[in-house]
């Protein structure tokens, strides 16, 4: 099969559409939290009981493994639907033995199996359809609209899903009259910048060069942050579409995929559906009788944190270490092999197919004013609904974390959320009815950055997350300019003195300045907003900085050595959970009675804290 | 080894290819193997060992049979990875990022391995553990170690 034409696509995918049949439907989730679970062995028990029961494939159902389904916390995940106009019904935490009670009271018996369905804990009541899910319910998909509803690995379940329906519309219409509807959509780098696309598009297809670029950053380095990972390996598709249409626009005959080395997965899948295009002709040379020639190749990244930088990032493309250079003269003039390049990306690329077939309007439509579309979200960390979410610009933080999460895990108090990964900031619970954009986050002293959003509990210490980012930080800095290099350093020495009782008075003080100075002096995006997470934080979180440098007190329960532990007798129900997680065997009680904990053995983990379903341990003041 | 590396053009550029390949088969990168990059594709050793020793994915010196590594991106770091290292470390009687002295296990802790909502993750080899409590720790080794030997 290769398509000569639009038109030739255009009939193909009308085919695939008329002669899919009506028959039950089977989606096992294989995103990376669902696969750690076993979701395979799920997919395989499908397959096998199918094949044993002399049902087959095609006829009598269809079973798929695909990419994340999004709510990660509840996996596996199995979605079925019986017939094209009914719902799908959702189950969670499938494990491989409910596979055969699945197909014969679903799926032959039309019937729902109960206790498989997500249970609301609003309203205590069991939701069968995925719509109806209030973790799905306040979403809105367009870079994640495939994901979990294709076989990544199918070209024909993505042309039915709409593939390279937008390159087709590019291709007929000129590439400045793309690049303006890019621009006209408002669509903001989703890297973390929020560089305005069409702008940077526009740059670079002014230039006059033999060899123009257009590349994709798939180097999500932002620890807390896997949604680049979820699209290349669930809708691979999407993104070479993007890719093509990008390069069209610039007039770049290459696209080059820098994928991140921990993600193999992405790579398999991004380079079967490039061989996949190309054997239609939908990637090489005139595609689509346009007269339009685009290679797309793919390039393993090293794990390194900076190649997350745009500079450093073309850098290790060309095969050395990958350190960033000033920006005088613009990527879009002068960037990979000295040719114009465009580099965005994950998020951005996936939005510009859509983006071609809808319409700037339609893409306007959602979100804020100059934050036009939705953003993808990882939401992680001491939340109930950890998972993938994504939502249109403007939605609340308490709308993200209460309504979409489910509310802090265990109940416990909120204490922060920390957006930008470790070039962002942490808010603060006077926050939460902020809108989420880019300049809202920006303007509370955050920053967007790819879309990591991490919630923390009242056992969190805000220095010890400050001194997380800068650990990392230090350990990723390229060392080329010394603000960072040496600023960084000195920030890490002064923190592990706060975290470990050892702080003198004025390190705080002198903690602040250093991380001004790294701010304003150094020389790449990443080196500037590397003092970040430690200003945020002590712009917010004050008084624990003091009572770390003033009294050698950690209130969050996290600095070893900083703080006792102590259980209210009012609220410990004596449910032995704490016992039971205690590595040094220092907790002790009578079963249904108050429990102690034994102070001199406490080796201060806290693994009890996370453990209480009572919020009865409490960390005090260590007594003299 | 000579067949990785000339699985590739004669081309600068794909250096950084070249090496993690090599890392992948041989489980680290020898002072010949680099030498024979640095031939093949025409750089300077130095460039070779700057870009050798500028990536994680890249090791001088070789690897345990089993890798453990130890997720400590923002989510597990919150719930409780830092523990698990130090509870690694005890098990096995080496330092985060030694190998043991039998050669069976490696330990390291990495940025985010993208599975964010099984936190605390820790990966041994390519194997999944997730929500991974200190208590798990013994048991997961054990059953490792059998698999190694």
């Amino acid at each position: 099969m290769r398509f000569e034409t639009i038109k030739d696509l255009e009939e193909y995918r009308q085919g695939l559409l008329a002669s899919a049949p009506d028959i039950p439907h089977v989606w096992v989730c294989a995103g990376p939290g669902c696969l750690a679970n076993g979701s395979m062995e799920i997919y395989e028990g499908f397959m096998k009981y199918a094949d044993e029961h002399d049902l087959k494939a095609d006829i009598d159902l269809k079973a798929e493994a695909t990419g994340c389904q999004g709510f990660c916390e509840r996996g596996p995940l199995v979605t079925v639907r019986l017939s094209k106009d009914a719902n799908e019904i959702f189950y969670q935490r499938v494990r491989p033995k409910d596979v055969p009670e699945i197909i014969e009271k679903t799926i032959l018996g039309g019937n729902v199996v109960d206790r498989l369905l997500y249970r609301d804990q609003a309203t205590k009541s069991k939701i069968a359809s995925t719509s109806a899910i209030p973790f799905y319910s306040h979403q809105k998909k367009i870079v994640l609209r495939n994901c979990g509803q294709i076989n990544p690995l199918s070209l024909d379940e993505a042309l039915a899903a709409d593939a390279y329906a937008g390159l087709a519309k590019a291709l007929s219409m000129e590439p400045a009259e793309v690049i303006a509807v890019v621009k006209d959509s408002g669509l903001r780098g989703r890297g973390g910048g929020g560089f305005p696309t069409g702008v940077k598009w526009e740059s670079a297809a002014v230039v006059d060069a033999p060899q123009k670029y257009v590349v994709v950053n798939g180097d999500e380095g932002d620890p807390g942050a896997f949604m680049d990972r979820a699209v290349m390996e669930g809708d691979p598709h999407t993104m070479l579409e993007g890719l093509a249409i990008g390069g069209y626009a610039i007039g770049a005959t290459r696209g080059l995929i820098y994928v991140r080395n921990e993600y193999p997965i992405a790579v398999d899948h991004l380079r079967i559906a490039i061989e996949q295009a190309h054997e239609c002709g939908l990637l090489g040379k005139n595609i689509l009788g346009s007269g339009f020639d685009f290679e797309i190749e793919i390039v393993r990244g090293g794990g390194a944190f900076v190649c997350g930088e745009s500079t450093s990032l073309m850098t290790s493309i060309e095969g050395r270490a990958g350190v960033p250079r000033v920006k005088y003269i613009r990527s879009t003039e002068k960037g990979l092999w000295e040719g114009p390049t465009v580099l965005n990306n994950v998020e951005s690329w996936a939005n510009i197919p859509q983006i071609l077939l809808n319409g700037a309007e339609w893409f306007k439509s959602m979100g804020t004013e100059n934050n036009s579309g939705t953003k993808v979200f990882s939401l992680v960390g001491k939340v109930k609904n950890s998972g993938l979410v994504e939502v249109p610009m403007g939605v609340t933080l308490r709308e993200m974390i209460y309504e979409i999460g489910g509310g802090v895990l265990n109940d416990r108090e909120f204490k922060a959320v920390q957006t930008g990964g470790p070039s962002g900031g942490c808010l603060p619970a006077s926050e939460l009815d902020r809108p989420v954009d880019f300049d809202q986050l920006k303007a509370a002293g955050s920053m967007m950055g790819s879309g990591g959003m991490i919630v923390m509990d009242d056992h969190t210490c805000m220095v010890n997350v400050a001194q997380y980012f800068v650990d990392f930080l230090v350990e990723e800095s390229c060392g080329k300019c010394t603000p960072c290099r040496e600023g960084l350093k000195a920030m890490q020495t002064l923190l592990h003195g706060l975290t470990s009782g050892t702080a003198k008075p004025g390190d705080c003080a002198m903690l602040k300045e250093i991380a001004e100075h790294v701010r304003d002096t150094a020389l790449c995006g990443l080196g500037k907003t590397a003092a970040n997470p430690v200003l945020a934080t002590m712009n917010w979180f004050p008084e624990e900085y003091e009572e770390h440098e003033k009294e050698g007190f950690c209130r969050g329960g996290v600095c070893s050595g900083l703080y006792a532990l102590e259980i209210d007798p009012d609220l410990c129900t004596g449910c032995t959970l704490c016992e039971r997680v205690c590595p040094a065997g220092a907790v002790s009680g009578e079963k249904k009675k108050p429990h102690t904990i034994d102070k001199h053995a406490c080796v201060t983990c806290g693994s009890c804290i996370d453990a209480c379903r009572f919020k009865a341990i409490k960390v005090v003041r260590r007594s003299e | 080894m000579r067949q990785i590396i000339e699985g590739y053009p004669k081309e600068p550029r794909y250096l950084l290819a070249t090496l993690q390949d090599i890392q992948e088969h041989h489980k680290y990168l020898s002072v010949e193997s680099m030498k024979m990059v640095a031939e093949y594709l025409g750089v300077p050793e130095s460039r070779v060992f700057s870009v050798a020793t500028f990536y994680k994915a890249l090791s001088l010196v070789p690897q345990g049979k089993k890798v453990i590594k130890v997720c400590n991106g923002t989510a597990c770091h919150l719930r409780g990875a830092p523990k698990l290292v130090e509870a690694l470390e005890k098990e096995l009687g080496i330092k985060n990022g030694e190998t043991t002295e039998d050669g069976f296990f490696t330990i390291q802790t990495v940025n985010c391995v993208g599975a964010c909502a099984m936190a605390p993750v820790v990966m041994v080899n390519d194997r999944v553990y997730g929500k991974v409590t200190i208590s798990q720790i013994p048991e997961i080794i054990e059953e490792e170690r059998k698999d190694a030997v």
